[in-house]
Formats: structure tokens, sequence, C-alpha cells
């Protein structure tokens, strides 16, 4: 399939192609990382995390409209703000649900899926309702339209590397939080014996509840950062939840390291087979791939060694 | 994994209360027929048809266990079986004669394929078609749950994986119009073995059929579920390594049961397509593998019975609410999951256990009492025995329970 590309095409074609690539993998990323420290840390299925991003995406968008109708002047800057706000709204509401709901399931895994399936055929009703069937998007500010020549024939869009940019710095910030924060370390310390973690003073049920909010707050961080790549529907997030989860599961489930690696390799994959083959035959291939690998290797790529 | 299901293994051992049986087999047979015209009992054919994936599903997830997501999987395989028939019989050279390629069906033709692909061939035998119905997703469960559970994948990672593979069978049948008719999927199916199945005689003659098969299964999931596998089932849902420890290979059971959901399934996918006159990629993904099991969860995912009558009274519902509001249906699909999971984990028979059978029972004894009367025993030891026997049970579940997964 390579023979009819010259040399210097195939280049640019999988440079282009990688670069499409590494937006997936952004996407991916910070769903994943949401993702990761709820189901890989407390081990709860949230199929409602896809509808917690759209929600970020909702609120950077109210906020866009916000700012252009009453700020000009400051609308360069509105993304950030609108970031903290889907941060802090998402995150709320991630509380409201893990005390309403996931708190009284915590020992039946299976059922906290389809409870929090049921929530997301609600959210996503609920945005169909308020905000319309039809998708919305975001016009971005001046300095991340337009792209940036690397050579002749390749060339990456402005609002990618900015999203890309986004994605490490959240990474890192999610890291050094799970590794050197007291939250973090009371996260861990619960997940890894929950009994001894609770017996040292560590109020386990706020623990879970934190830990659940900010998941679902990295959640709205990541459809803030959707938004400049994509457009926002109510069931745009139901598109991506079985990806995540394979990223997440492929990955090894507690181990952020792990996701990012997965993420990485999946949407690479996917991307660059999409210019050869059809899109779908492309997803078809990579899922398949990670299924059976999975098959072979259940315990993802990184494990983490935990007696249970 | 243990779940938070009560008094479950009591049932093993009571006899069969087969008056309830006879009640659904009046239900359905007598008083369904008798009450709706053609339309109306054609629909609840449709939905029983998903009783058969919610049968198989009580064995898989209430006793085993095991929660598949990819239930759609095996539901669609068996209808796609069935409709490659249909459709090939549908299209022979005489009909199809203004295609480009005379005898091939429809959508190849409009995707420019000039002959019938392999794979297509076998399916214009009848025996071939019965057989690929029930074969071709029990052999690819079995694939599945082979590669799965002799590596000890269990639990939320089995029902993500069946999860994934629903979405990729969906999205191999959209994208490979061609072989597959994509996202419309096989339609226009009109004989069975040149029997007009449109006609409201065929109709009626399909329905019965289907209750029949259904009662089959009920039969069938009913005898496992009481012979010394349910109960191991039960024990592995319980305390996995126990059973593994006492000898027990774990995994075949597994399997067993899960070819066997698989089984229902595609019985239940088969009967689909010849009621409904078409197969589509909506009833193979994600969505409906999950309704499948919500259908299961309401009726109580440890009843047999509960699971027919839930898959019922959730395709009402949905049919009448989305017919008046459809807006409102989502909403009320969403509350009944988390109602279903957080306040009635066992469902319609849960509800049944705990409020209508005591009444009954209360209702029963009463009468006993009043023809022999030199009984003056109130009802507390009317039922003796039992309570002791069901509170250690709940006890020893609760040990279980609290022990960390």
């Amino acid at each position: 399939m390579f023979a009819d590309y010259t040399s210097s095409e195939l280049t640019a074609i999988f440079a282009m192609q990688g670069f499409a690539g590494l937006i997936l993998f952004s996407v991916f990323v910070l769903m994943a990382l949401g993702l990761a420290i709820i189901f890989g840390q407390m081990g709860v299925i949230n199929m409602a995390h896809g509808e917690f991003m759209i929600l970020g995406a909702y609120i950077t968008y109210l906020t866009s409209q916000l700012f252009s109708a009453y700020l000009p002047s400051l609308f360069d800057g509105y993304f950030f703000i609108a970031m903290l706000l889907a941060f802090v709204v998402t995150g709320a509401l991630g509380a409201l649900v893990e005390w309403a709901m996931i708190r009284h399931l915590y020992k039946r895994p299976l059922d906290t899926l389809l409870a929090t399936w049921g929530l997301s055929l609600i959210l996503q009703q609920l945005y169909r309702t308020v905000f319309g069937a039809r998708e919305v998007g975001v016009s971005l500010p001046d300095w991340l339209m337009g792209s940036y020549a690397i050579t002749d024939i390749i060339e990456v869009p402005i609002n990618g590397i900015f999203v890309m940019v986004l994605t490490i710095f959240i990474t890192i910030g999610v890291y050094l939080l799970m590794q050197k924060s007291r939250l973090g370390k009371q996260t861990r310390a619960v997940v890894q014996n929950r009994a001894m973690a609770g017996a040292v003073g560590i109020n386990t049920e706020k623990v879970d509840r934190y830990t659940f909010a900010l998941g679902c707050g990295i959640a709205g961080v990541a459809g803030s950062a959707f938004t400049m790549v994509g457009s926002t529907g109510p069931t745009a997030g139901q598109l991506y939840i079985v990806d995540t989860f394979l990223v997440v599961v492929f990955g090894g489930a507690s181990s952020l390291l792990g996701t990012v690696a997965s993420a990485f390799t999946i949407s690479q994959a996917q991307s660059t087979m999409e210019f050869f083959l059809s899109g779908s035959m492309a997803k078809v291939l990579t899922l398949l791939t990670v299924v059976g690998i999975l098959m072979l290797r259940p315990q993802g790529l990184f494990s983490l060694k935990v007696r249970r | 994994m243990s779940s938070q299901i009560s008094a479950a293994p009591a049932q093993n051992s009571s006899p069969v209360d087969w008056w309830k049986y006879l009640l659904l087999a009046v239900i359905l047979l007598v008083v369904l027929p008798l009450a709706l015209d053609i339309f109306r009992l054609n629909l609840i054919g449709k939905y029983l048809t998903y009783a058969f994936v919610a049968i198989g599903l009580v064995l898989c997830w209430g006793c085993g266990g095991i929660l598949s997501l990819g239930q759609g999987v095996f539901f669609g395989l068996g209808g796609y079986c069935m409709a490659m028939f249909l459709k090939l019989e549908a299209s022979n050279p005489e009909a199809t004669a203004i295609q480009s390629t005379p005898g091939i069906p429809d959508f190849m033709d409009w995707n420019q394929l000039t002959e019938l692909p392999w794979f297509w061939q076998p399916f214009h035998s009848l025996s071939f078609t019965l057989l690929a119905v029930i074969a071709v997703p029990v052999i690819f469960a079995f694939i599945i749950g082979v590669a799965m559970f002799t590596r000890r994948v269990g639990g939320v990672y089995f029902a993500i994986i069946t999860q994934a593979i629903a979405a990729i069978l969906t999205i191999l049948i959209i994208g490979q119009q061609g072989y597959t008719g994509g996202v419309n999927g096989i339609t226009d199916l009109r004989t069975f073995v040149g029997w007009d199945i449109r006609t409201e005689s065929a109709q009626y003659l399909l329905y019965f059929v289907n209750v029949a098969l259904l009662f089959a299964c009920l039969f069938a999931a009913l005898y496992i579920k009481r012979c010394k596998l349910g109960r191991l089932l039960v024990a592995m849902r319980e305390k996995e390594d126990r059973v593994r420890f006492s000898g027990y290979n774990v995994a075949s059971f597994k399997i067993f049961v899960f070819c066997i959901g698989a089984a229902f399934a595609a019985i239940g996918g088969a009967m689909f397509t010849l009621q409904v006159g078409f197969m589509s990629p909506s009833f193979v993904g994600i969505v409906p593998s999950i309704e499948m099991v919500i259908f299961c969860a309401v009726g109580g995912r440890l009843s047999l019975l509960g699971a027919v009558y839930g898959t019922l009274l959730v395709n009402l519902a949905k049919t009448s609410f989305s017919e008046s509001f459809p807006e409102l249906w989502l909403f009320a699909m969403g509350a009944l999951f988390i109602g279903v999971v957080l306040a009635f984990p066992d469902g319609l028979a849960g509800l049944y256990q705990t409020y209508i059978q005591p009444w009954f029972k209360h209702f029963i004894n009463r009468e006993k009492v009043g023809l022999t009367p030199p009984a003056p025993i109130p009802e507390k030891t009317t039922t003796p025995a039992k309570e002791p026997v069901a509170s250690s049970l709940s006890s020893s579940l609760e040990e279980s329970r609290n022990v960390p997964a």
C-alpha cells in the first residue's frame, strides 16, 4: 500500500497523520486521566464520564458566548476562565453524584456501571432539552486560529498545538497531585488498603468523594479542551467512552503512566491506519488488536502490584 | 466478586412453583392473543425475543456473576444468520431481474458487488442456516470465553471487553456495507421456505412458535439453575477461589454458562428477524446490549420468570412513553436504571417475594386454620424453620461480603 507514494510524501503523510493522532491522543489522555483515577483507583465504572466531559464542553461554550456578548475585550483569555469553571462545576456535580449514588455501590462495581449508565441517559436528555440536539461549536480567539507551516507540505494547526501543550501540563499536574499532594497520597493509601488507611486516621469516605470529584473535574477540563478541536453535541460523550475505557484498561488500570502510553499507542495506530484504510476499518483493527492484547495480558501494559 | 442479593441459594432446594409457569403460559398463549390485535401481538412477540437474552443473563449474571455487556452481539449474530437466509430467498434471479447482477441481494448490487461473497454461499441451505443460528454465536462465545475465563479475566474487565466487542461488531457491520447491508441492515425479507412471513396468519403462528421456544429455554434454564451446576455458579459468584480450591475447574463452568447465554440470545435474534422482518446493527451495539441487561435487572436478576415479565414491562413502558412523551423517555429510562440498582437490586421478583408472597401465605394459612379449628398457633409458627435458615444464609453472605474482593 505504500508503493504509490514517494518517500517524501510518505514522510509528510506520517507526520500529518501523526499530528492528527496527537490531537486524538490529547483528547484520549484528558478523558482517560479522569477515568484512570475513578476506575483505576476507586474501581468505579463511570459510564457517565463522557457526559461529564460534555458538560465541561457546554460550560466552555456558554462562557465563550458570555464573553463575546459582555466582555469582548477579554475574549482572548476566556478559555482559561472557562476551563476553571468547567473543572469546578463538573467536580461539584461529581461530588453530588458520589454522595447520592456511588457511595452506596462501592461493593457492587458492576452495579455502578448500570447506575451511571442511567445517569448518562438522563444527562444526555438534559443537554438535548437545554441546548438542543444540534452540535454547538465555540468561536476561537484570534491567536488560536490558523496553522503553522513546518515545511512546504507539513502544516500543523495552532489550536492542536495548544491542546497538546495543555494536555502535557494537565498530565504533569495530575501526576504531581497523585504522587506528592496530601490528597493523592491518601487516595493511594485507601486504594492499597482501605481498612488500614482508615485505621491510621484517613477519612476514607471523604477521600472517596474528593477522588471522584477530582476525576469528574478533570473530565470537565477535557471537555473544555475538546471544544478547541471538535464541536459538542448531546451524545458526543458516548462516542468516546468505550475507547477511553479500553485506553485505561490497556494501560493497566491503576497506572497513570500506562494510561498515557496506551492512549499514545491507540491514537497513533488509529490515525495512521485511517489514511490507508477506511476510518471504520482502522478503528475495528485498532480495537481488535487492543482486545486481543488484553486477552493475552489481562492486567494491561503497566500493572501495579497490590495485595488483594 | 460478591453481590448484595439476598437468600438466593434457598430457592434451589425449594420445590418449583409450577403454577407461576402455568400463569405465564396462560397470559402469553391465551390472554394476550385474545385481547390484542395482530399488530400489538406482533409487538409483544418482538419484546419476547429480548426475553430470551434476559433469561440467558439471569444464568450468566444473576447466578454466575458474569456481566456480559455484549449479549447484543449474540442476538445480532443469530438474527443476521436468519436474515441472510431469508434475504437470499427474497433475492432470487426473477425478483431481482432489474439489478445489474440479478440473484444477489439488492444492497450488494448497490455497492457494485458482482457475485455473492463466500460466507453468504452456505446460507442458501435451510439446514445449514438453522445450525448456524446457534453455532456461530456459540462458537464466538466459546472463543471469547476460553480467551477470557482461562486467564481469569472477570467482573469489570470482562464487562468492558465484551462491550468493546459489541462496539467492534457494530462498526464492522456498518463499515462493510456491501457485505452486510450497512446501517440499514438486511431489510425487505419476505418468505421463509416459500411461506410468506408477512401475512397475519404467519405472524400468529410465529408468535406461538416464539412462545413455545421461550418456554423451552425457560425450562432449560430452570434445569441448569436447579442442578448442581446452578449451585456451583452461585458459589463461584460469591467466592470464586473457594470453589477453585475445592477442585472445580471454574473457567469451564463459566465458559459453559456464557455459551448457553449466547445460544439463548441467538434463538431470540433469529425469532426477532422472522417476526419483525429485518435485522440491523441497531440491535447489536452497546446501547441495546445494556438495555437487555436492564430488562433482566428490572425483573430481578435471579428470577427466570422475572426476566420475562421485566422485559415485557420495560418494553411496554418504552413503547407507550416514547409514543406519548418522547422527551421524557430517556429520563424515565435513566431513572429506572438508577432506581433498580439503588433501591430494588432484586427487581420485580424481589418485590414479589417481600410484599406479595407473605400476603399470599398469610391468606392461605388463614384458610387452613379455618378448616382445622383447633390450631391456636398464630402465623409465627405456621412458617417455621424458614426464618433461621434464611437468616443464617444471609449472615454467611454478609460475612463473605465484608472480606474485600
